[in-house]
């Protein structure tokens, strides 16, 4: 069959709304899009672990300690997952790893700030795994097999996580004055960030019309966006704490809320390196990597000298 | 109190638990591999639910206000009652599988003789722990022999681990006066038949590992009695953070 034959046919099945399988020929392009976009997903939970993890050791509770100790394994389990279905592209962990370290694959900028208190880390349940899950319910439809597949499970934990983070806000509201200064400390500093989570104006994002065209993603970023702000402002109310966005009111007649300016300024420097902690994160996982090394070369070795005494018993 | 020894020992069994854990936890998201990083929170979370179970029959015990967290995270250094094996920095790789180790061969025929305790709470725990328990020697032990029978170095690095932590070991067997009474009450567990199925499982993976036990005598220590390392204030630092900083709120 020639290209163009087998470009209509997987343009077809794509319009027909069937999933594309590993097995199945795919536009080079395809392939591409979506090594990029599921390596760059396995990053995320990968790299996300960081700024959690940072609060197990001091964690308030022996209940709050066992619940983030999960909730960061939780991570760990879908980083791989998503380099699983990534390696069904043709890619192995390692490349995928090595282009982690090396800056050339993009992680989730959101994990570029820093965890300072303790109330982040319900903050971030709430608000990041809560962004993370508007964009993972809608790939839990994606085109591409495995990847759809893989957020099944994750959003499942994913919204376990967002509880989760809601009630340790809420615990925190509920406490203290110094409690809830905490919590609304929190929500200044991880809410516009968050918003950030959906990605450029889909006026300026360069991938959004491709991907929407091969059903990669079925809402754009803007919609997405929209829809994390008319969800979660209800939810600070409960909380009782502030969204720091003036501009932040109820539309009528949109039957959205209308919000405030994102300083896209900021955005753009953080993705391009300047975060407060992109050089610690990347330092802190090429630090694992190299220290591990010899762990992971004594594991191959030695099942090598496993394999070898097999064979000679069975010579 | 009217169960003081009873309530010590279990400080005694959840303070090794929680010390461990906290150790464990600290590599979440900095170890060598993403299976190894799930596997040692596994490990960590497993430990944490017995400190909780341990230590909510402790508050039980103690009346007052005592709750698992108030016994977790505020008392003073001294009145901690683990083993200074479980304190131990994770310096290497090798230090945290050795580490492991060693505690697990301890463990399982610990948790095999509480599953008889007298005290129904304590056989209850055990019982439960037991599997945990068996899980985590099995891969510590697999790591013992991954790491002593890789490369060169890797066998460097364990046989200095082993080294450094098998001096530690002998504490957890020596009998302090309340694992004595415990044990003659039938609620404690025998620490010398203890440590001859540690000792038993020790040389099998050692020499399945290549390495060889060291002959340096057992190092002084005293962490059951609440003499701890320097490491352990840092420890503390950590896991008393939010507590000792924010005191009396609910979490
Ligand atoms: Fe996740
Ligand atoms: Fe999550």
């Amino acid at each position: 069959m020639d290209i163009k034959s087998l470009e209509d046919r997987f343009e077809a099945k794509i319009a027909a709304g069937e999933s594309i399988e590993p097995k199945d020929w795919m536009p080079e392009k395809y392939r591409k899009t979506h090594i990029r976009q599921i390596s760059q997903h396995a990053h995320s939970e990968i790299v996300g672990m960081l700024p959690e993890g940072n609060w197990i050791t001091r964690a308030p509770s022996l209940r709050r300690k066992v619940a983030l100790l999960a909730k960061v394994q939780d991570e760990a389990g879908h980083g791989l997952y998503l380099y699983s279905a990534a390696e069904t592209l043709g890619i192995s962990r390692d490349e995928m790893t090595e282009q982690l370290l090396s800056g050339k694959a993009k992680y989730s900028s959101i994990f570029n700030y820093p965890t300072l208190t303790w109330a982040d880390i319900g903050a971030i349940g709430w608000l990041v795994d809560g962004a993370a899950i508007i964009n993972q319910v809608m790939l839990t439809r994606t085109s591409y097999g495995p990847y759809a597949r893989a957020m099944v499970r994750i959003c499942k934990e994913e919204s376990f996580h967002q509880r989760q983070g809601y009630e340790i806000m809420l615990t925190l509201c509920n406490g203290t004055p110094e409690q809830k200064a905490l919590a609304q400390d929190a929500l200044n500093r991880w809410w516009w960030p968050s918003l950030m989570m959906f990605g450029p104006r889909d006026a300026e994002s360069p991938h959004t019309e491709q991907s929407m065209k091969w059903k990669i993603k079925r809402k754009t970023n803007d919609e997405l966006r929209q829809q994390f702000i008319d969800i979660t402002k209800p939810q600070a109310d409960i909380l009782g704490i502030t969204i720091p966005d003036p501009d932040l009111k109820w539309n009528e007649e949109r039957g959205h809320y209308d919000f405030g300016d994102i300083d896209w300024d900021e955005f753009w420097q953080v993705v391009n390196g300047n975060g407060q902690c992109n050089k610690d994160r990347i330092a802190a996982k090429q630090k694992a990597w190299d220290e591990g090394a010899w762990v992971r070369d004594a594991a191959v070795a030695h099942a090598e000298k496993k394999e070898q005494k097999k064979q000679k018993l069975s010579a | 109190m009217k169960d003081q020894s009873l309530y010590e020992y279990l400080l005694m069994l959840g303070d090794n638990s929680m010390i461990l854990g906290h150790r464990l936890s600290e590599l979440c998201g900095h170890g060598p591999s993403l299976e190894t990083d799930i596997a040692l929170t596994n490990i960590s979370l497993d430990l944490f639910g017995q400190v909780r179970s341990y230590f909510q029959y402790a508050a039980e015990l103690k009346g007052d206000e005592a709750t698992e967290d108030s016994i977790a995270f505020l008392r003073f250094d001294r009145d901690y009652r683990n083993s200074i094996i479980v304190e131990q920095p994770n310096t290497d790789f090798a230090h945290v599988i050795v580490r492991q180790f060693l505690f697990d061969s301890y463990h399982v025929p610990l948790l095999e003789q509480l599953m008889h305790s007298e005290d129904e709470t304590i056989a209850a725990i055990a019982a439960k722990s037991i599997k945990e328990a068996k899980y985590h020697l099995r891969f510590s032990s697999e790591w013992m022999k991954r790491l002593g029978d890789g490369t060169e170095e890797s066998h460097q690095r364990t046989q200095a681990a082993l080294n450094h932590l098998y001096p530690y070991l002998h504490e957890l067997y020596h009998e302090s006066p309340i694992e004595k009474e415990m044990k003659e009450q039938g609620i404690g567990a025998d620490l010398s038949v203890v440590k001859d199925h540690s000792l038993a499982t020790i040389n099998e993976v050692i020499a399945e590992a290549t390495l060889s036990i060291p002959e340096s005598e057992p190092r002084m220590v005293r962490g059951k009695q609440g003499i701890h390392s320097e490491h352990m204030g840092f420890i503390l630092s950590d896991l008393q953070f939010m507590q000792r900083a924010y005191p009396n709120m609910q979490w």
